[in-house]
C-alpha cells in the first residue's frame, strides 16, 4: 500500500498540479478558438432569432475578402504598427544604452522611464485626446510657430492620426522595452568591450559591433512581441474617435481589425462575421511569427 | 501585498556599466525621464483647472485650484466608488488565482519528471502567443449565456483565472531558483512531493511570486476591452469608467482627466513603494525569457 502510494506520487502527482492551470485554459482559452472556428460558419446574430444554426460555410470569409472596410483596418493596423514598432523599438535601444552607464540614482531613472508602463491605456488614450485635440491642444499651440493658423487636425486625416495613435503606443512601450534591452546588455562580458577599447574601437564601435550583436535574440523577441501587439490594437483608436460609433474617424482612418471586429460583434451585433474577423487575424498573427521565425532561422544560417 | 525580501540577483556576471556617465547621458535620460512623467502632471494641471481654462492659449502649464473639486465630482459621476472596490475585487482574485496555479503548475514543470512534460510545456509557450482578443465572441456567448454572467465580476474574473504566462515565468524562476540537491534530500528522507512543495519550493518561490503577482495585478487594474463588453456603466472597474466619462456629446476634459488620476495614481503609489521588485521582475523575465 505504502509504495503504491508512493509509485503514485511519483508519477502520478504531478499531474495534478497542472491541472487547475490545463481545465480552466481549455474551458476559457482553447473552447472558445475552437469555438470561433465554428461560429465563423453562421450568419449568427442574436438580432435575428434562430440564426445560430443558419450555416454559411465559408461564406463570412468570401466576405471579408471582397470588404473593403476590412482592408481599411488591415492598412491601419500594418501602417499604425510600423509607425509605432519602429522608433518605439530603436527608442528603447537608446534609453536601454544611457542606462547602461554606471548612473548616479540608477532607480531614479528606471523608475521614471517605466512610469508609462504603469499608466494605463484607457489613461494614456484620454490624457493623449487632450494634448491631440485640435482646438486649444497642447501640441498644437507648441507647434504653433510652424503650422501658423492652420491647427493640425489630428483625427481628420489618415497620416496625422496614424502618428497621433503611434504617439500613444510609443509612449506607453518604451520604457518597458528599455528594460529588458537593459537586461540583456547587462549579461554581456565587459572583458569584449575592454579589449575593443585596447584595440582602439570608438564608443560607437563598440556600440555597433559588440552591442547590438549580443542583442540580437533580445531584439528579435521584443520585435515579435511588439508586432503581435500592434495587431490587437484597440483601445487607443477606440477611446480617440470622441464620437465613440467605433468607426475610427469620419472616414474610418484610424479603424484597426480589432476595434473593426469590436464595432462588426458589438455594434452591429455580427457574431459569425465577427468571428472570422477574429479567426483571419488570428492566422495573420500566425504567418508573422513563421516569417519571423523563418527569417531568424536564415540570419543565423548565414552566419 | 509586502515583499520583504528582495528579488535574487542572477549569478553575478562581469558588468558592462563600467563606463561611468557623463553629463550628456544624464541630460539626456533627465529628459527621457520628464517626457515619460509629463503626460501624467497634465494629467494633474488640466484635472485641476475648470473647463474654460482648457479652452484656451496658451494651454495652463501648472495646476489650478480645482483639482478636489473635479476630482470629487468625476468620482461621483464615473461610480468611482464602485469602480474602485470593483477593480480591486477582480484584479486581487485573479493576482491570487495566476500566483497560486502558476506556481504550482511551475514546480511540476521545473522540477518533476512526467510523460509528457516538455510536450505540454510546448504548448503553454504556444499559447503565449494567441491573443486573448481573438476569442471574444464566443467568450461572451459563453460567459453570458452559458453561465448567465453578463454585468457580474464573475464574468470578467472567471476566464482569467489562470495564465500561460505565470506558468512560464514560474518554471523558468523556480528551475534555477531551487537547488535539485534540496529536493534529492527531501526525497531520501521519505517527503512527499506535496511536502516538498509546501515545505521547501513554496519558501523559495516567494519573492518570483510577488514579482509574477504585481505584473499580474498591475495588468489587470489596467484592463479596458473585456471588462468595457461585459459590464455596464452602473458597475464599471476603473478603466471602463475612465473610458465612460469621455463619452458624450460635451466632453468636459477637467472631469475626463480627473478620472484618469483616480485610476491611475493607486497604481502609481504601488510602483512608488515597490518599484524595485518590480522593474527587477521585469528585467529577470527578459533575461530568461
Amino acid at each position: 500500500m505504502r509504495t503504491r502510494l508512493h509509485r503514485f506520487d511519483l508519477k502520478g502527482s504531478p499531474y495534478l498540479y497542472i491541472t487547475p492551470f490545463f481545465a480552466l485554459f481549455g474551458v476559457f482559452g482553447l473552447l472558445p478558438l475552437a469555438y470561433t472556428a465554428l461560429l465563423s460558419t453562421t450568419a449568427w446574430s442574436p438580432r435575428r432569432p434562430g440564426s445560430e444554426d443558419s450555416s454559411v460555410g465559408l461564406g463570412n470569409y468570401q466576405d471579408l475578402l471582397g470588404d473593403e472596410n476590412f482592408h481599411n483596418a488591415l492598412i491601419n493596423t500594418f501602417g499604425i504598427g510600423l509607425l509605432s514598432t519602429v522608433p518605439q523599438l530603436l527608442l528603447a535601444l537608446g534609453i536601454a544604452h544611457l542606462l547602461n552607464y554606471r548612473l548616479r540614482g540608477r532607480l531614479f531613472f528606471r523608475m521614471g522611464v517605466l512610469v508609462p508602463y504603469i499608466t494605463s491605456v484607457a489613461a494614456v488614450a484620454l490624457i493623449f485626446n487632450q494634448i491631440f485635440a485640435r482646438d486649444f491642444g497642447l501640441l498644437n499651440w507648441l507647434l504653433q510657430p510652424f503650422t501658423g493658423d492652420t491647427p493640425i487636425d489630428w483625427r481628420a486625416s489618415t497620416l496625422a492620426s496614424w502618428v497621433a495613435v503611434s504617439v500613444m503606443v510609443t509612449w506607453h512601450w518604451t520604457g518597458y522595452n528599455a528594460l529588458i534591452y537593459l537586461a540583456a546588455m547587462q549579461t554581456i562580458p565587459y572583458e569584449l568591450y575592454e579589449s575593443a577599447a585596447i584595440d582602439g574601437a570608438s564608443r560607437w564601435r563598440q556600440f555597433w559591433h559588440i552591442t547590438i550583436p549580443s542583442l540580437r535574440p533580445t531584439i528579435i523577441f521584443t520585435v515579435i512581441v511588439s508586432t503581435i501587439g500592434a495587431l490587437q490594437l484597440f483601445a487607443e483608436p477606440f477611446l480617440f474617435d470622441t464620437t465613440r460609433n467605433n468607426n475610427g474617424g469620419s472616414e474610418r482612418q484610424f479603424q484597426t481589425v480589432v476595434l473593426y471586429l469590436y464595432q462588426q460583434f458589438w455594434s452591429n451585433g455580427q457574431y459569425g462575421y465577427g468571428a472570422a474577423i477574429a479567426w483571419t487575424l488570428f492566422l495573420i498573427t500566425v504567418v508573422i511569427a513563421l516569417i519571423n521565425f523563418l527569417l531568424v532561422r536564415r540570419i543565423r544560417s548565414t552566419e | 501585498m509586502t515583499v520583504t525580501e528582495p528579488v535574487p540577483k542572477p549569478a553575478r556576471r562581469p558588468r558592462a556599466d563600467v563606463h561611468r556617465a557623463r553629463w550628456p547621458a544624464y541630460t539626456a535620460l533627465g529628459a527621457i525621464v520628464l517626457l515619460s512623467v509629463f503626460p501624467l502632471y497634465w494629467s494633474i494641471v488640466v484635472s485641476s483647472r475648470d473647463q474654460s481654462a482648457v479652452g484656451r492659449y496658451p494651454p495652463p502649464l501648472v495646476p489650478g485650484g480645482s483639482l478636489w473639486d473635479n476630482l470629487s465630482a468625476a468620482y461621483e459621476q464615473g461610480n468611482f466608488g464602485i469602480a474602485l472596490a470593483n477593480s480591486t475585487i477582480v484584479a486581487g482574485t485573479i493576482t491570487a488565482s495566476v500566483v497560486f496555479t502558476s506556481t504550482l503548475a511551475g514546480f511540476a514543470f521545473a522540477k518533476l519528471r512526467f510523460r509528457g512534460r516538455n510536450a505540454l510545456f510546448t504548448v503553454v509557450v504556444a499559447t503565449m502567443l494567441v491573443p486573448p482578443q481573438l476569442s471574444i465572441v464566443p467568450l461572451y456567448i459563453m460567459v453570458t449565456q452559458w453561465f448567465g454572467w453578463a454585468n457580474d465580476l464573475r464574468g470578467v474574473i472567471v476566464p482569467t483565472l489562470v495564465s500561460a504566462f505565470g506558468v512560464f515565468f514560474m518554471r523558468q524562476y523556480l528551475t534555477s531558483a531551487v537547488p535539485g540537491e534540496l529536493l534529492e534530500a527531501g526525497r531520501a528522507d521519505g517527503a512527499s512531493t506535496f511536502r516538498m512543495y509546501w515545505n521547501i519550493v513554496l519558501p523559495i518561490a516567494r519573492p518570483g511570486a510577488a514579482v509574477l503577482g504585481l505584473l499580474t495585478f498591475i495588468m489587470y487594474w489596467n484592463d479596458l476591452f473585456w471588462p468595457l463588453i461585459l459590464l455596464n456603466t452602473q458597475n464599471p472597474t476603473v478603466q471602463v469608467a475612465i473610458a465612460n466619462t469621455s463619452s458624450g456629446i460635451e466632453v468636459d476634459y477637467s472631469l475626463v482627466l480627473a478620472g484618469t488620476v483616480i485610476a491611475t495614481f493607486p497604481m502609481l503609489i504601488v510602483f512608488l513603494l515597490l518599484g524595485r521588485q518590480i522593474i527587477g521582475g521585469i528585467m529577470q523575465g527578459a533575461v530568461k525569457g
